[in-house]
């Protein structure tokens, strides 16, 4: 059996949890930044790719590898970005994180900077946080005060400054070359690559971007070592991960866990699907994975066994949706999102997710015809594969994968020219569905965004 | 521009305080924004023309960025924008009920601003607390767990000018100006306040507590001063899915790469 395996966790039941002095007194706090400061640079490169590390924000990519891709040192400045703009469909991890306990993170960025010789990190949050802003902008403050972050940091004549960004409102801003491009002061449309952001990233110069996950899991690796942090998971998935689980779950929540776990693992430690239903359908890392039903129960979640099932690990978001949810209307419902948050600057995005927005839309209200499910396959096969970036294609995966698992239920809906399921019950809670007049008329539809 | 001498000198330091945050002083254009919205309550045409100034850009590049960006409001705001989570999550477990009632209450649509200029009422996307569905927003303040009798009673409020708690945030929600300006890099001192761990933060945690679940303890040769003499079990059999039996075709298939 499986056990979780609080590290990032550990400190968050603490009184004042997101203080430097509980981070101190519960959290060996900084201990790992005095012993990365006792290294040489790139033997904490070493370290973190010996500890097979991989980026949590998605894309797996091992984080010691991204670093060491960075170009000779010329003197000029370089850069550390973390990637705080969570906002993919159903990931929830960042941001409780950066509530709970702010310095993990702030100790990992002066980590991150001293190995890589960055003298100014940025953190970019996203804009709709305004707590966890204010416990940012105070960590950092709190680091400063105690000589962890600024000039001379704990005297080893290593100066580094960190500035807290806020961001606006667009999910495409956690594309990293998006991001660098909003957080020079313009709109976040993703950059061609190459150049990589680590030749050329921000202000054109050498430029790591991590995931707040991968820099907060920094300090234990170099406090524990690298062969404590490979010892959890599985052999190329290493070490703990924050599982979240939402949607029609007992117990829906954080689950600190070693890669490998599976959904049968967390649900039982959830309290299971919510009482007297079923698991209908789930995504393993966000709305842009494709989902999986109950045939998956037993995948390992580590990036390759959740590759060979057909889908991602991703952001290990796990949206769990029972038998009363309408897998037409979920669908329906990230497209809407996926054409509003659509940067439009490559044409099978911008028109092809605003296409399968109308297509859906008609289909979950009972106006679709046989062959819009044929030209949703077709219109994914598109974009796949031919979009700019990763959102474009992250965009088809929800529809194709639930064509491919409950094709009946599309055909129903357009067969019997409604949708065939009740959204009161897949609710929390009893209420009336209000008819859709007046403020509401149109609302159904077009998802209003 | 029209701003009076005394707001466009305290906006002319704040510009100045934002710029100095960064290498390049167009990264301060976002902050700029959100300054600009804490003192006019949206992206007002004199905003942008100061934005513009202050960095060398023309009001046209202000625009195209100000545009882009959902938090930029270009017409006055509510006193709250209060957003309801409905990307699917949350909507399939309750957020359409919820926004469906909230929008009948105050007979207003999405994006629109009761006439008393209180409340925007907006859908919003999945805003990173999926855990606590149906969420909704005030101002960017968690308030979780929501029915539509909860959303109606904090909209009550809002209009009628009592202060209100969020679930997981600041000890009482501030103005959208106010907020705009914390946005803007300004710390308002209230970071202390409020915003303990909800339960599903903590889910896992008080399991793992429960039956003294731990991560291994650190291996001695690499744990300096640390010692392995934790009650935690040894690494790689606990607490590691590592020596798991493969169960599943997915799994057999990868199941000879693990250790
Ligand atoms: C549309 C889109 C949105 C993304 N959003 C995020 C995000 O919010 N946070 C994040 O860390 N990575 C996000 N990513 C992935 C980043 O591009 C990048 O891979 C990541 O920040 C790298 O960090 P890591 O290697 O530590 O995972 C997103 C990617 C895409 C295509
Ligand atoms: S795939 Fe979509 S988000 Fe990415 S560049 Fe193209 S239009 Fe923009
Ligand atoms: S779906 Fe509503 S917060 Fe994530």
């Amino acid at each position: 059996m499986t056990t979780l395996t609080p590290v990032l966790t550990d400190t968050w039941d603490a009184e004042k949890s997101w203080s430097l002095d509980t981070y101190l007194a519960k959290g060996h706090g900084y201990e790992a930044l005095r012993k990365a400061l006792t290294m040489a640079p790139a033997d904490i490169v070493t370290e973190v790719k010996t500890a097979g590390l991989r980026g949590r924000g998605g894309a797996g990519f091992p984080t010691g590898l991204k670093w060491s891709f960075l170009p000779p040192d010329d003197g000029l400045p370089r850069y550390l970005v973390v990637n705080a703009d969570e906002s993919e469909p159903g990931t929830c991890k960042d941001i409780p994180l950066l509530m709970a306990s702010p310095q993990h993170l702030v100790e990992g960025v002066a980590i991150t900077s001293f190995a890589i010789n960055c003298h100014h990190a940025f953190i970019y949050v996203r804009g709709e946080v305004l707590h966890v802003y204010r416990r940012l902008l105070q960590a950092v403050q709190e680091a400063y005060d105690a000589g962890y972050l600024g000039k001379n940091v704990l005297g080893s004549g290593f100066d580094l400054d960190v500035t807290v960004h806020a961001g606006a409102g667009a999910y495409i801003c956690g594309e990293e070359t998006a991001l660098l491009d909003s957080l020079e002061g313009r709109r976040g449309q993703p950059r061609l690559k190459p150049p990589f952001p680590a030749v050329e990233g921000l202000y054109a110069r050498p430029t790591v971007v991590n995931n707040v996950e991968s820099i907060a899991s920094v300090p234990s690796i170099i406090r524990n070592g690298a062969s404590w942090f490979a010892s959890m998971g599985t052999e190329r998935s290493q070490g703990m991960g924050l599982f979240s689980l939402s949607g029609h779950v007992t117990r829906p929540g954080q689950y600190e866990a070693p890669l490998g776990i599976t959904l049968r693992e967390l649900l039982d430690m959830a309290g299971g699907i919510r009482e007297g239903h079923e698991l209908k359908f789930w995504t393993p890392g966000g709305s842009s994975t494709p989902m999986f039903d109950a045939s998956q129960l037993d995948v390992p979640l580590d990036y390759e066994s959740v590759g060979a099932a057909k889908s991602m690990l991703g952001t290990r978001a796990l949206q769990i949706f029972d038998e009363t949810t309408c897998v037409v209307r979920a669908t329906s419902r990230w497209m809407d999102f996926y054409a509003h948050e659509s940067c439009g600057k490559c044409t099978p995005c911008r028109e092809g997710t605003f296409w399968l927005k109308q297509i859906l839309a008609r289909v979950e209200a009972g106006g679709g015809v046989d062959e819009d499910i044929d030209t949703m396959v077709d219109l994914c096969g598109n974009i796949l594969g031919r979009a700019f970036c990763a959102l474009g294609d992250g965009a088809t995966s929800p529809v194709t994968s639930s064509i491919q698992l409950f094709r009946d239920e599309y055909q129903a809906h357009i067969d019997h020219h409604a949708c065939p399921f009740d959204p009161v019950k897949s609710a929390l809670f009893e209420y009336t569905p209000k008819s859709r007049t007046g403020a509401l008329a149109g609302a159904a539809t077009l998802g209003g965004h | 521009m029209t701003y009076d001498a005394e707001t466009l000198t305290s906006l002319k330091t704040d510009a100045a305080a934002i710029v100095a945050r960064y290498p390049d002083a167009r990264s301060g254009l976002l902050p700029m924004l959100h300054l600009v919205q804490s003192v006019d309550g949206y992206v007002t045409p004199d905003g942008i023309r100061f934005c513009a100034q202050e960095l060398g850009l023309t009001p046209a590049e202000v625009s195209a960025v100000a545009t882009f960006y959902t938090q930029y409001k270009r017409h006055p705001n509510g006193k709250y924008t209060v957003g309801v989570c409905t990307n699917t999550l949350c909507a399939v477990m309750g957020g359409d009920a919820i926004f469906d009632e909230l929008s009948e209450h105050l007979g207003v649509g999405h994006d629109e601003t009761t006439p008393d200029g209180a409340i925007t009422l907006e859908r919003v996307e999945c805003n990173a607390a999926c855990d606590y569905a149906p969420v909704m927003m005030v101002n960017w303040e968690f308030f979780d767990n929501q029915t539509p009798e909860s959303a109606t009673a904090v909209v009550d409020d809002l209009t009628a000018g009592k202060p209100v708690r969020p679930t997981r945030g600041a000890e009482s929600v501030c103005s959208f100006k106010a907020m705009s300006r914390v946005l803007a890099g300004f710390p308002d001192g209230r970071a202390d306040e409020g915003g303990v761990a909800g339960a599903p933060t903590l889910a896992g945690l008080k399991l793992a507590r429960e039956h003294g679940w731990t991560a291994p303890a650190p291996l001695a040769e690499a744990a300096g001063e640390a010692t392995a003499s934790d009650a935690t079990p040894a690494t790689g059999d606990h607490g590691s899915s590592a020596e798991r039996k493969p169960t599943t075709p997915g799994d057999a298939g990868q199941g000879g790469e693990k250790k």
